[in-house]
């Protein structure tokens, strides 16, 4: 059996990853406080018919480098005004889970789904800094040393109840039975009567249950523990590797740890047509920077081909999509859309035609069978 | 040149004055039903467009109310959405100052501006029970009395974090971005610090509306609102509460024009004032079914009346004593249960009403019924002889329950020239006439 050509996903950041890419971009920096400037690129990727687009958030505080763009937009909220100029690709926004309400992150992206018509998804973030727990003041900083389990077990915890809350309506509850004057039928909805560690949460949700029943969530990933959250918690898991072997060796273990998890590389990318031109950007950028910048993940700098030599490597070693992350905007996108999709055309690994279904569906992801309606059905049969 | 008439479109809600029933419902969830009453507004040069906040869907008696529309969506997200499919129209929210967190939502807030091109408005209202604290963190310990201290420290909070940004000069050459947002707030509810992750946004404040009439709220409103969400009141009840509330202002250095009246009302039109009625009484009819009959009894006299028949006589029994309301997840209507039951069965009593004609009649009638013309004019006689400065507009019909307004009251208004024909500002503030 053939495996599905490898997944492509694009990661939205400021005005690119690189953090002085600002410096030199024909966009003004200012722009990405503008909601121009996000359905501008969403149109781009979605005409590159890319599966989906991540928008990054963490509460902050904004970096107090001297050089860097300080501050953004909440992710969950470019996302739902990019929707509504969309039809096909996936929103992926990150939103994080320390500090957060499970109940308020459930609704937001089950509306998001609804806003969507079925693309939403949820990269599901920790906030381990002593600076972020300032900014909310309503707990002390997490420790980060035998803190680190608690932090992503109390994010398993909250992902639980989001799903559990997806669940809790019956997706035909809503039966509007004039003769009985009901809206509802009540016994379609289910109380989730979380009790963990750090939260309760009885619902049921105030938000019917969602297009695509749940959600797509997302998780990076970089070390034994947030591993295992992704396993246990995520739908799609993004790593970072730095060859195919490590990459093919990352994707057995996380599928021995969840057979249906969906594992995505994470690249950094200066792309131009001669890739010469490429490493030139990426070495103006660094000189600005002052120091040559890394990343959590892979930096490549070249041309098309010699990406999709590296991503066909690495797909035959195991991984199942990537995620691409333009060094600068809108430029690097552009590159990924008009240059790197054309040359996967032509190599038969990237499809013609708009993506079509809900996000789910397109990632090849189980049905979402709704948990209580399932126990309802095994108590019947 | 006469006053202008603030109007506002309220999201049909999740209580029995929504009519799911009529064959011209629609969805209560799909974006769709949303983008369609914003556009109507906007095309009717409404000022905002407001949505409530659920954080638990309602009970009664024990068990999730089912005869009323049910689920809504969360409301930041379907406002970030909405400001994709208008350009001027004002984007106003419910947002609970008891669930959620300063920093959280000020940064939700400045972000919705800043995609809107600043037309973001946030209603502000609190909880002190257990029942919806059940879904949150937090729990329900907001002692009650403390409920009107936490929103004012959040909306100063909230206010302290948007005004923490300099202004953005970003230089490529230099690398330097902005000033950035440091704060430090220390107070009895809140203590936070650091920095704030949004540059100030284009209102720099986005507007603020209180809801609630009681003296808690009237004064909370006349510290730091920018406008009140207020009950519907008959002209000279209105007139005095307008009276009151503006009263307050000077004690806190603003001036009368600095805090908006906005009650929220309905409305129902006709060809003739006679269709208006009878469309009224129907629409009546639709919002009382025989079982919501029961169940609005039932609030009174606190106790099950589900072997009642609606169509028949009010129950001989007397209500049920102090103990816990049997509902839950809404505001209490009826404060004094005993006063209300003698007055209802006094009424039913003197016109030999069934408990279902006795509900139609005691609860929820329609604040403006009549020809396009009266109700233009009625609008603008609660506006120009200072009962209130505008209308929060509440449809009993998703997603079509604006349309006939903007069709015919609308041009009256505008006839009037109390009404925008074209905006002429693009901030929600700007439409206000807010500073």
């Amino acid at each position: 059996m053939t495996r599905p050509a490898p997944h492509l996903a694009v990661a939205l950041d400021g005005l690119g990853w690189h953090p002085a890419a600002w410096r030199t971009s024909p966009v003004d920096a200012a722009a990405v406080f503008t909601p121009g400037y996000w359905t501008g690129l969403v149109a781009e990727a979605e005409a590159g018919l890319l599966d989906l687009v991540t928008f990054e958030d963490t509460f902050g505080p904004p970096t107090a480098a001297p050089g860097e763009i300080n501050g953004r937009l909440d992710a969950v909220l470019v996302a739902s005004r990019v929707a509504p100029s969309t039809r096909h690709i996936g929103l992926v926004p990150v939103a994080t889970t320390t500090h957060t309400e499970p109940f308020h992150l459930s609704t937001a992206l089950a509306t998001l789904d609804y806003l969507s018509g079925g693309r939403a998804g949820w990269q599901a973030r920790v906030s381990a800094r002593p600076e972020e727990a300032a900014l909310l003041g309503r707990r002390p900083a997490p420790d980060l040393g035998a803190g680190l389990r608690d932090l992503f077990d109390e994010a398993a915890d909250a992902v639980e109840v989001v799903r559990r809350l997806w669940d809790s309506w019956a997706d035909d509850a809503v039966i509007k039975d004039a003769a009985t004057g009901r809206f509802i039928d009540r016994d379609r909805l289910h109380y989730i009567d979380f009790a963990g560690r750090w939260f309760s949460v009885k619902g049921p949700s105030i938000v019917p249950r969602p297009p695509q029943g749940q959600p797509v969530v997302a998780a990076l990933a970089h070390s034994a523990v947030p591993y295992a959250f992704a396993a246990g918690s995520a739908d799609v898991v993004f790593v970072t590797p730095t060859d195919a072997a490590a990459a093919g060796e990352l994707a057995a273990r996380l599928r021995t740890a969840n057979p249906a998890l969906k594992v995505f590389a994470d690249l950094v990318v200066f792309l131009d047509e001669h890739g010469r031109d490429a490493v030139a950007r990426r070495a103006r950028l660094d000189e600005l920077y002052g120091a040559p910048w890394r990343s959590d993940a892979l930096i490549f700098a070249g041309s098309p081909e010699e990406l999709a030599g590296l991503l066909a490597a690495w797909h035959a070693a195991g991984i199942d999509g990537f995620r691409l992350r333009p060094g600068a905007l809108p430029y690097d996108l552009e590159a990924i859309t008009r240059l790197l999709v054309p040359v996967l055309r032509d190599r038969g690994v990237f499809r013609t035609g708009p993506p079509s279904g809900t996000l789910r569906e397109r990632l090849g992801l189980p049905p979402a069978v709704n948990r209580y309606e399932a126990a309802e059905g095994a108590r019947v049969a | 040149m006469p006053r202008q008439i603030i109007l506002a479109a309220h999201f049909p809600g999740v209580n029995n004055t929504t009519v799911w029933s009529d064959p011209a419902a629609g969805s209560q969830i799909e974006f769709s039903s949303f983008a369609h009453l914003a556009r109507t507004a906007e095309r009717g040069r409404f000022d905002f467009f407001f949505l409530a906040e659920g954080l638990r869907l309602r009970e009664q008696r024990g068990l999730i109310h089912d005869l009323d529309v049910v689920g809504r969506p969360d409301t930041l997200t379907v406002l970030a959405g909405l400001a994709a499919v208008t350009t001027h129209l004002g984007l106003a929210g419910t947002l609970n100052a008891t669930f959620h967190e300063p920093y959280e939502l000020a940064r939700q807030l400045a972000t919705l501006d800043h995609l809107s091109g600043g037309r973001a408005a946030w209603n502000v209202v609190t909880s002190s029970g257990p029942f919806f604290g059940e879904n949150f963190r937090r729990g329900g310990f907001l002692d009650h009395a403390d409920r009107y201290r936490r929103a004012g420290e959040f909306i100063d909070t909230a206010r302290e974090l948007w005004d923490s940004w300099g202004p953005l000069h970003p230089d490529r050459d230099t690398g330097y971005f902005a000033d950035t947002g440091s704060f430090a707030h220390t107070g009895p509810q809140f203590t936070v610090s650091g920095r704030f992750g949004v540059p100030r946004s284009p209102q720099g404040h986005p507007v603020i509306l209180q809801a609630g009439d009681s003296e808690g709220g009237r004064e909370l409103a006349a510290a730091k609102a920018d406008a009140i969400f207020s009950r519907h009141h008959e002209i000279e009840d209105a007139r005095a509460f307008y009276r009151d509330v503006k009263a307050r202002l000077p004690r806190h250095g603003r001036t009368p024009d600095s805090l908006k009246i906005i009650p929220g009302v309905s409305f129902v039109l006709g060809a003739t004032e006679a269709d208006a009625q009878e469309r009224a009484h129907h629409i009546r009819r639709q919002q009382v079914s025989p079982q919501t009959a029961i169940l609005l009894l039932e609030q009174v006299w606190n106790r099950d009346l589900s072997g009642y028949d609606a169509e028949g006589p009010l129950p001989e029994m007397e209500p049920a004593g102090d103990e816990e309301s049997i509902i839950q997840g809404r505001a209490g209507q009826f404060p004094d249960r005993f006063a209300t039951a003698r007055e209802w069965r006094a009424r039913a009593g003197q016109k030999n009403l069934s408990i279902r004609e006795l509900i139609i009649e005691v609860t929820g009638r329609q604040s403006f019924v009549g020809t396009p013309a009266r109700v233009a004019a009625e609008l603008n006689e609660y506006v120009q002889t200072d009962a209130c400065d505008g209308f929060i507009l509440v449809p009993h019909l998703t997603p079509g329950g604006l349309d006939e307004f903007v069709d015919t009251v609308v041009p009256l208004l505008q006839e009037r020239g109390v009404l925008r024909s074209e905006y002429t500002t693009s901030t929600l503030r700007g439409h206000l006439g807010l500073a």
